[in-house]
């Protein structure tokens, strides 16, 4: 009687603490490292091992084994007699010695006799199996009871449920790969197209060739000073790219009239940020605000922009963005009317500009990008590949900047106010 | 005696005297078996596993010891436990592990 208590307490204190060890998210290794310790010193057990099973290889791997040596097959086919009669056993111990009729235990005899395997415990969770547990002898010699066997097969229940717990995990984490290896996908089908569609926005206007795509990138700058998260920049980027859409709808001869257009011409041209935003409306954009920069991209702080007369922060910001990136391509490139500005002028106009049309804090970025590549300080060669080598270089750029930087205050807050 | 990996040991000849204290119920439990497997590979002859300091042996440690049994078996040693206190005497001979080992 006193023999069984103790028996009892031994066995019962190796299933409690499997069940925490199994509950405990922890190394998945080590997991079934001490679930076998637990599992073989509970009954004595001489040697034994737990094996994992991959359903799309019909094999069983083992994870861990002790007392079965280097010789033991590491990896063991089933065939689909096997699992069927594995599937019927569920957790209840095969006795190896009864089942040599199944494929299986013909296949294994000599590595189970050499071991001297005498379970088998099929691991079935949810009517699937997820592993199997071999093991040998106990050590008093005796034979399993059925005691010993209801035992093995609450503590296998454990072990099993781990097991079908890691196989949850992988495959939660397979199809997160997979959907997150989707969504690039779909991100660079989104860019490919936003850049397509800036091709042909800029094949319509043969003297501004290039420049959505510039504005683009000019705009990725401006959000990469400031800081703003990757998505954001993504997001202010593809507003540049797809700006002037609404462009397609204006006549080619007005876009490419080699002469300063007349006012009705003008009128024509200056619907093209509300058409543009009617355009993108409908589109499911995985950025916000992209409909709204094409829109107000031609607003200035001090309200005497189109198409709306905007103020300020009535502004959207990425619209202040693309318009400071806008306005900087304007004037850096040849027009039909008007050759591209040395960088020293352009400069100073942002900064005679900043609170008038331009966010002082998004010219000071701008200049502060342009300034690191000068200076040599960013290895990034973004304006060189825009502007070109010697634009960049040209002589009193560095002090210009460093004047535009120091004659504002990147803190300040959107500067001007309503005259009403 | 001589300390190797956190496992006290003490050689004699081709008797070692292994101490098991409070690793042997943990999965750290396997740096004595490790540790075991050493001697035994280094021609000891008679490994004596030392439980002065071993209040309980719980499943993980019976699991361990049945490792050094093994071990001692394959390698042709005798394997001696000593300073085993009442209570898990009546373990060891309760799981039939009084089978393969001298309890001193």
């Amino acid at each position: 009687m006193a023999e069984n208590q103790q028996k009892l307490i031994h066995t019962f204190g190796a299933l409690a603490e499997l069940g925490s060890e199994v509950s405990q998210k922890q190394n998945f290794q080590e997991m079934m490292r001490t679930s076998l310790h637990l599992l073989l010193g509970s009954l004595a057990i001489m040697r034994g091992g737990i094996a994992r099973y991959s359903r799309y290889g019909h094999e069983l791997n083992m994870l861990v084994m002790r007392g079965l040596g280097d010789d033991f097959p590491l990896s063991l086919s089933l065939c689909y007699e096997d699992e069927r009669q594995f599937l019927v056993n569920d957790l209840y111990p095969i006795e190896v010695a009864q089942a040599k009729v199944l494929p299986f235990f013909q296949i294994y005899d000599q590595s189970f006799e050499k071991k001297r395997i005498e379970l088998l415990v099929p691991l079935v969770i949810r009517d699937e199996i997820v592993g199997v547990i071999l093991l040998g002898e106990k050590a008093n010699g005796e034979a399993y009871s059925g005691y010993d066997k209801e035992i093995i097969c609450a503590m296998a229940r454990h072990i099993g449920v781990g097991i079908a717990q890691r196989n949850m995990m992988a495959e939660l984490e397979r199809r997160s790969d997979e959907n997150r290896k989707l969504y690039d996908d779909l991100r660079m089908t989104y860019k490919d197209t936003v850049k397509a569609f800036a091709a042909a926005i800029d094949y319509k206007d043969k003297y501004t060739e290039g420049h959505s795509v510039r504005v683009g990138k000019y705009s990725e700058i401006i959000a990469q000073e400031l800081g703003l998260e990757e998505s954001e920049v993504e997001g202010v980027a593809v507003a540049g790219y797809l700006h002037d859409v609404g462009k397609l709808t204006v006549e080619r001869n007005i876009i490419n009239a080699p002469y300063r257009i007349n006012a009705k011409e003008s009128a024509e041209l200056n619907k093209h940020p509300a058409v543009g935003y009617e355009i993108l409306l409908p589109i499911h954009h995985p950025y916000t605000d992209v409909p709204l920069a094409a829109k107000y991209h031609h607003e200035r702080l001090d309200g005497r922009g189109y198409p709306d007369g905007l103020y300020d922060k009535e502004i959207p910001y990425i619209a202040k963005i693309v318009n400071l990136a806008d306005s900087f391509d304007a004037m850096t490139t040849d027009r039909p009317y008007k050759r591209r500005r040395p960088a020293n002028e352009v400069i100073e106009d942002l900064q005679r500009n900043a609170g008038k049309q331009f966010a002082p804090e998004l010219v000071t970025a701008f200049c502060r990008g342009m300034l690191k590549e000068v200076t040599g300080e960013s290895k990034d060669k973004r304006f060189r590949r825009l502007l070109g080598r010697e634009y960049m270089e040209a002589e009193g750029i560095v002090p210009i900047l460093k004047n535009a930087l120091n004659g504002m205050n990147a803190t300040s807050s959107l500067t001007f106010v309503s005259p009403d | 005696m001589e300390i190797n990996n956190n496992v006290s040991v003490q050689t004699s000849g081709e008797t070692a005297v292994v101490y098991a204290n409070d690793y042997l119920n943990k999965l750290t439990g396997e740096k004595i078996e490790r540790e075991c497997r050493r001697q035994l590979e280094a021609g000891c002859k008679t490994l004596v596993v030392n439980f002065a300091e071993t209040e309980i042996v719980n499943s993980i440690g019976v699991s361990i010891l049945l490792g050094v049994i093994d071990a001692a078996s394959n390698a042709g040693a005798k394997i001696v436990f000593s300073d085993v206190n009442n209570d898990t005497i009546e373990l060891f001979e309760m799981l039939g592990l009084t089978k393969h080992v001298t309890v001193s």
